[in-house]
């Protein structure tokens, strides 16, 4: 057993749900009790998407553990067949059903549905979120690429697929838009975007391709694999975040599609260069930083911290164990010591051993950064929905070093403002624990005192306003004292807190 | 005030199908907070603790009182023995958290799939930790448990472990804010009931004792196990609707002083002043949302009584009443109150039901938070249900927040003008 107080990833099925979700015309039948419903709520109201995710759950119950649950299956499979017309069926098992053992893709069978039906085996109790996605989309690409690679006419402008974007990636939609452009500019061809936004029928097109773009190798490694052998596909290894990434993906990009990288390099340009290099920026020099994130994000925010932000990296670790060794090898590049680590308290040991000045982690770090007092940026996943901003906000491309830029010093308190905190340690609106000025998250508290011609709490009243909740509190406060003052009320008693209530409740 | 008319006919019908509701570990997000030495350690799979950390996902104040045992493929193949496996984590737990003083070991779907005994588990630790603290277990799995019978597991497991005390005391059950058991101590106390005590308490030793004086007052509709639970300790459960809204909390309030021997009269004169100001409160929401319609769908046993709270007090017409269970005895008293005719909906398919929401077009959609958003993307205005259990709606003083709940999505859609 593993203690967790947070977890990086969620179970397989989850992932096979990002997949699901982020395609058109496949829907997934899961077998799971009622309480795995939950995950809906990670696509409609983290991701804000406005259709429910593609999914049939059997929510047996207890009872029907005696029962035939397998029926249950049977049933909820025909009706999700009937009712959404899917072109392609997932079906799978949660952690518990998986206990059970009713073979749901063997049921599957012998319904025979008139569409593809794609079984998948996730095993809940030894992997996790990132690999049931991978496999997930494997057993898609496998079941629906073909075998035979059509012939290329000659003339054809050089095309490639770009794998690994899914619902409720971390600015997976953000990163696949910038990356289209990017490609686009370089005259490259996009053939098939998948599994976002993709059908199963472009997916049987996935072999016209002449090479792969695999943005998040965690996803796509094992598709993109498996079309390398097939097909020949080469796949790039490279993922652009950062601007020296970016530029090295334009390379790699232009060599597997035989064109001359330089012109799109020197035309394209990010501000991050620029700014790095302006004299406000010196203050970065030289900050400590952790990172910590999945295998692809840690090890290029690693890149981009050291050499395009000047920082000093005191940590790099990952949740993702099958990228462990890439991650290890970059780890030996920049002379720290690798953590490999899904566990949450061993994180924060780890950044707390560091000393680190600036966490970029992902939103279980912001935990542990806002316990050490220290401040912290998102990089990677697990989201929130403050991970899905309205802007186009990517992380990958030039654009997409931009937003980097942006959000990693935004944290960080301002060069003179932190020279200050340093000089004049006794001011006491201005103390050690106090959180640069343009953080301020809570208004400031007015004390009562200074105020004039306010009406004085009694001590129940005082006791009361105690009790509601600090983000109200001082509306609540402000209320009440001008309902008194208004009617030349001298004391406020629980009487007048709750009149004043009913009153601005109109 | 209202006497309770004897049952009137309401359609009741069961459904069966696709659930979209959350399973009882989910009542872990707000009890953690409210007894405040207490951890929840759910004994499940990764799942469990992804959903709880989902549901909790907004919670960045500070470290969460709960985590989860993650159970892995070596628990399952018998490579390790779960419950050294469990010892070992509960060890680290305590050590990093000496503050607890009660610790509950919350069993799951496939902990109750693969049998593991947990109340086992908790006497062996509970001996073990003894004096400092206390272990005791309940289930939240979703085969087992729906939502707010989370709540109800928790608090029966606290029952066997309460203070033995026969003297007449009134005892308030269910999770209230703060504030809300702050207002109901002064009405009960003002009514001249000598102990008023409430259950769950903010601390493990503060536990409210139990006897055959204690009379039950429950401030939350879904409590059935914990009141059969108290009732084994002598106590006599006081029937009463619950205490949302105006006419709600008055003929709660008056139920348990009925219960007392207390005069009407009396009643009427404690309650009076609050009464008048929730009635006061309630009559602008009462304008923006009369004649409006409400769909709810099944999620936190709370529907029943907050369709009878919409439709009495804010002269809306409830379309259709979801509700995951019913339980008839607990919610008799609220039964009796809805209009005649109500159709009340036990179960679910979910499927069928958003084809009803959909061809019904109600001004507002009671849901969870699955649907929340793929229904206003459609077109129609929801209020997450949630929510409910998140604020502070019962008794006089927040019935018109409780309102507010409903009018601020309405009042929303016609300001936004893109």
């Amino acid at each position: 057993m593993q203690l967790a107080l947070w977890t990086y990833e969620g179970p397989p099925h989850v992932g096979a749900m990002r997949v699901a979700t982020a395609m058109k015309g496949v829907h997934y039948v899961l077998h799971a009790p009622q309480g795995d419903t939950y995950a809906d709520l990670l696509f409609t109201m983290i991701e804000r998407r406005g259709q429910r995710p593609p999914v049939s759950y059997t929510t047996f119950q207890a009872r029907d553990l005696g029962g035939d649950t397998a029926t249950l299956f049977r049933d909820t499979l025909a009706d999700a067949f009937e009712r959404f017309q899917p072109q392609a069926i997932l079906v799978g098992a949660s952690c518990t059903a998986e206990l059970i053992q009713d073979d749901p893709g063997g049921l599957a069978r012998a319904l025979a549905l008139p569409v593809p039906v794609v079984a998948l085996e996730l095993p809940s109790y030894q992997r996790k979120e990132n690999w049931g996605a991978g496999e997930t989309f494997y057993q898609l690409v496998r079941s629906f690429c073909g075998d035979e690679k059509p012939a290329r006419a000659e003339d054809a402008v050089p095309s490639c697929n770009i794998l690994g974007p899914t619902a409720l990636g971390f600015r997976h939609r953000d990163d696949l838009r910038e990356i289209r452009a990017l490609l686009g500019e370089m005259g490259v061809r996009v053939n098939v975007a998948a599994p976002l936004d993709a059908t199963p029928a472009d997916l049987s097109r996935l072999a016209q391709a002449d090479f792969n773009v695999v943005l998040y190798p965690e996803i796509a490694g094992p598709a993109a694999a498996l079309l390398e052998r097939r097909f020949g596909q080469k796949q790039t290894r490279i993922v652009p975040i950062g601007v020296g990434a970016t530029r090295d993906f334009i390379r790699e990009v232009a060599a597997l599609a035989g064109i001359d990288p330089e012109p799109i390099l020197s035309r394209a340009q990010s501000n991050l260069p620029w700014y790095s290099r302006s004299v406000d920026s010196t203050y970065l020099t030289g900050k400590r930083v952790f990172v910590y994130g999945d295998a692809t994000h840690a090890i290029a925010a690693a890149r981009v911290a050291t050499e395009e932000l000047g920082f000093t990296l005191v940590g790099l670790g990952t949740y993702s164990r099958e990228q462990a060794r890439d991650l290890r090898d970059a780890a030996r590049k920049y002379g720290v010591e690798p953590l490999i680590s899904d566990d949450h308290l061993e994180v924060e040991a780890a950044i707390g051993a560091a000393g680190a000045e600036l966490v970029l982690g992902t939103q279980m770090e912001r935990h542990i950064a806002k316990r050490l007092g220290i401040p912290c940026a998102v990089i990677s996943a697990p989201v929130h929905v403050q991970d899905f901003p309205a802007r186009h906000s990517p992380q990958m491309g030039f654009e997409g070093a931009n937003v980097l830029f942006d959000s990693w010093v935004h944290p960080l308190m301002m060069g003179l403002e932190e020279h200050l905190l340093g000089l004049f340690k006794d001011d006491f609106e201005f103390a050690d624990g106090a959180a640069p000025s343009h953080l301020a998250a809570e208004e400031p508290v007015t004390p009562a005192a200074v105020l004039a011609d306010v009406a004085v709490w009694d001590a129940a009243a005082e006791r009361e306003l105690s009790r509601v909740p600090f983000f109200v509190r001082g509306k609540a406060r402000r209320n009440t004292e001008r309902f008194a003052k208004e009617r030349g009320l001298s004391s406020i008693s629980l009487d007048t807190l709750y009149d004043a209530k009913a009153h601005y409740a109109r | 005030m209202n006497a309770i008319a004897p049952a009137r006919q309401t359609d009741i019908v069961r459904e069966n199908g696709q659930r979209s509701v959350f399973c009882g570990l989910t009542g872990i997000v707000w009890l953690h907070r409210r007894i405040q030495d207490a951890f929840f350690l759910v004994v499940g799979s990764r799942t469990c603790a992804h959903l709880l950390q989902s549901a909790a996902g907004v919670m960045i104040f500070a470290e969460p009182r709960f985590a989860t045992a993650i159970i892995e493929e070596r628990d399952l193949a018998g490579r390790a023995d779960p419950e050294d496996e469990l010892d070992r984590v509960v060890e680290r737990l305590l050590e990093r958290r000496p503050d607890i003083r009660l610790l509950f070991l919350v069993g799951s779907c496939p902990s109750e799939v693969i049998k593991l005994d947990l109340s086992r588990a908790s006497a062996r630790l509970s001996r073990r930790f003894a004096p400092a603290v206390r272990v005791l277990d309940y289930s939240g799995s979703g085969i087992e448990t729906t939502f707010t019978e989370g709540e109800d597991r928790c608090l029966e497991a606290l029952v066997p472990t309460l203070p033995q005390d026969d003297a007449p005391a009134l005892l308030v059950v269910g999770v209230l804010a703060d504030v809300v058991e702050a207002q109901f101590r002064r009405l009960f106390e003002a009514l001249g009931i000598e102990r008023v005590r409430f259950l769950p308490a903010s601390r493990a030793h503060e536990m409210p004792a139990i006897g055959a004086g204690t009379r039950i007052l429950c401030a939350q509709p879904f409590l059935h196990n914990t009141v059969q639970a108290l009732q084994r300790r002598g106590g006599v459960p006081v029937a009463a609707p619950f205490p949302l809204g105006a006419e709600g909390t008055t003929l709660w309030v008056a139920a348990a002083a009925a219960a007392f021997g207390i005069p009407p009269e009396r009643v009427r004169a404690v309650c009076e002043a609050g009464e008048a100001r929730a009635r006061t409160a309630l009559a602008a929401h009462r304008s923006a949302l009369q004649g409006k319609t409400v769909f709810l769908f099944p999620d936190s046993q709370l529907e029943l009584p907050l369709a009878r709270f919409l439709q009495r007090e804010l002269g809306m017409v409830a379309v259709e009443i979801g509700t995951p269970f019913l339980h008839r005895g607990a919610l008799a008293a609220e039964l009796a109150l809805l209009p005649p005719g109500s159709s009340v909906v036990e179960g679910q398919h979910v499927d069928r039901q958003l084809d009803r929401c959909r061809a019904a077009r109600p001004d507002i959609t009671v849901c969870g938070l699955g649907l929340a958003n793929p229904l206003e993307a459609e077109g129609l205005t929801t209020k997450w249900s949630i929510e409910l259990l998140f604020s502070p709606i019962q008794g006089y003083e927040q019935a018109a927040d409780l309102a507010a709940l409903f009018t601020r999505p309405l009042d929303r859609r016609t300001r936004l003008a893109v």
